[in-house]
């Protein structure tokens, strides 16, 4: 199936995370914005954050950002510079270097 | 999407890809254990440089992240490409609203 | 004894099903092979494609195994592991009958990137001199070969996702008009790929290049088209 190939996963990849990534945006902005009401709301929302499920969710969006990021270079490259080869072997790399990113992230705030 | 779509995105990608670099780093800094709301909003107090790093960088993700959803919505979603449109501008609004009071709630507040 | 295929072949139209035949498996045996075994022993209410079977017309196109390919160039002991193959019409195009696909929209969406040559001189003028290895001629080589057999249009998700999409195709062949120096399609070409539907809705997949029998590289035509609307976009040549 062509549709496992790796950069069909890459380009589904660059949507899925642009989406999850605009869901979170809005979330975000009104998380900053609690410094609005006081510096205190803010910092008891940041010790909110110190849980561990929450600090993997951060993983996630780390990776998120990363990835779409990446995915988004790929792109631009396609469409603006001279073709080149090893694409597939690229979006892996981008893949992991993604997950290595989330991951040193992950390790600093454990 | 039509040429000028195209265009807007395009670019608001080019012009985010050094500004998200920076802010996986900021991102990396700010959540160092032990790192409190004081000592995040002390260095963003007043910094005309972080409103206009961030307010930039909320101006073109809004854009950016409007476009995206639109083309999404047209090829994933039954919306006609008239309603993905107008749903998309309302989210970019949202966007650029939610993040100018944020970027606000950090150097001004 | 000889080992039997188990084949699936779409019967019907759109609301059609698949139906299961069996066939015997021989040495070399294509998919097409297999159709026409299926067509001439079994049912003979079998529709298909084909032409030359030897992999220069495109005419038998078909799904196989979830893939577009052409039947006459692919080898059963390729495709059918644990002795299965599923076969169906090309996906993205309405279904005349069981593996026989409607190429009209296909070819309207030709004329819509206006995929066709626009003369420039009369036989009275002196004939332009083309040298084969000027930078332009290269690229509208490396893109011409297209013999319309619609796998392209059929991995494509972008054509499945937006019914507008020109699709691999005739964007390919828009580019390598562009590229003629003989063309005097200009400008107008280049509005008509800006449009709707048109080179920018591409999100390069790659699923064309990577399945093309030709082994054209319709992501990077249409790459190249990306640029040059741009350009003339700033420019002021064409309009948004």
């Amino acid at each position: 199936m062509h549709r496992g190939s790796a950069l069909w996963i890459a380009a589904l990849v660059h949507r899925l995370s642009g989406l999850a990534l605009a869901i979170f945006l809005p979330l975000h902005f009104l998380a900053l914005g609690l410094a609005i009401d006081s510096e205190a709301k803010l910092e008891s929302f940041l010790r909110w954050t110190d849980q561990p499920l929450v600090k993997f969710a951060e993983g996630g969006l780390v990776f998120l950002l990363t990835v779409h990021l990446l995915g988004g270079l790929r792109v631009l490259v396609i469409e603006n510079l001279d073709w080149r080869d090893g694409q597939k072997q690229l979006a892996t790399l981008a893949a992991a270097v993604s997950a290595i990113i989330a991951f040193i992230f992950l390790a600093r705030v454990f | 999407m039509t040429m000028r779509l195209y265009l807007w995105q395009r670019a608001t990608a080019a012009l985010m890809a050094p500004l998200v670099l920076v802010h996986i780093a900021v991102i990396f800094y700010a959540t160092r254990r032990g790192m409190t709301a004081a000592d995040i909003l002390s260095r963003t107090h007043g910094s005309i440089v972080w409103a206009s790093y961030y307010g930039l960088f909320v101006a073109a993700a809004s854009i950016h992240a409007a476009i995206g959803v639109r083309n999404v919505l047209t090829e994933w979603s039954p919306l006609t490409d008239r309603r993905a449109g107008l749903f998309a501008v309302v989210f970019g609004l949202l966007l650029a609203a939610l993040g100018a009071r944020a970027v606000f709630a950090v150097v001004l507040s | 004894m000889l080992a039997e295929l188990s084949v699936s072949l779409w019967r019907g139209g759109k609301d059609g099903r698949y139906e299961t035949y069996s066939v015997p498996q021989r040495a070399s045996q294509t998919v097409l092979d297999v159709v026409t075994f299926v067509q001439r022993h079994i049912d003979p209410t079998l529709s298909y494609r084909f032409a030359c079977r030897v992999g220069v017309c495109g005419s038998c196109a078909m799904t196989v195994n979830g893939r577009p390919r052409w039947t006459c160039r692919t080898h059963v002991s390729k495709v059918a592991g644990s002795g299965r193959l599923e076969i169906g019409p090309l996906e993205n195009l309405p279904v005349i009958k069981d593996l026989a696909t409607d190429m009209e929209p296909f070819f309207e969406k030709w004329q819509k990137a206006q995929g066709v040559f626009a003369p420039s001189k009369t036989r009275h003028e002196e004939i332009e001199q083309i040298r084969p290895d000027s930078p332009a001629r290269r690229t509208a080589d490396a893109a011409i070969e297209c013999i319309n057999c619609g796998v392209c249009y059929a991995a494509c998700d972008t054509v499945r996702w937006n019914q507008d999409y020109f699709g691999p195709a005739a964007l390919t062949r828009a580019w390598t008009l562009l590229n003629d120096e003989r063309d005097a399609g200009g400008a107008a070409r280049l509005q008509a790929v800006a449009a709707a539907g048109g080179c920018h809705s591409c999100h390069s997949h790659q699923s064309c290049q990577e399945l093309c029998p030709q082994a054209l590289n319709p992501t990077a035509a249409i790459a190249g088209l990306k640029r040059r609307t741009t350009a003339a976009y700033l420019k002021g040549e064409i309009k948004a």
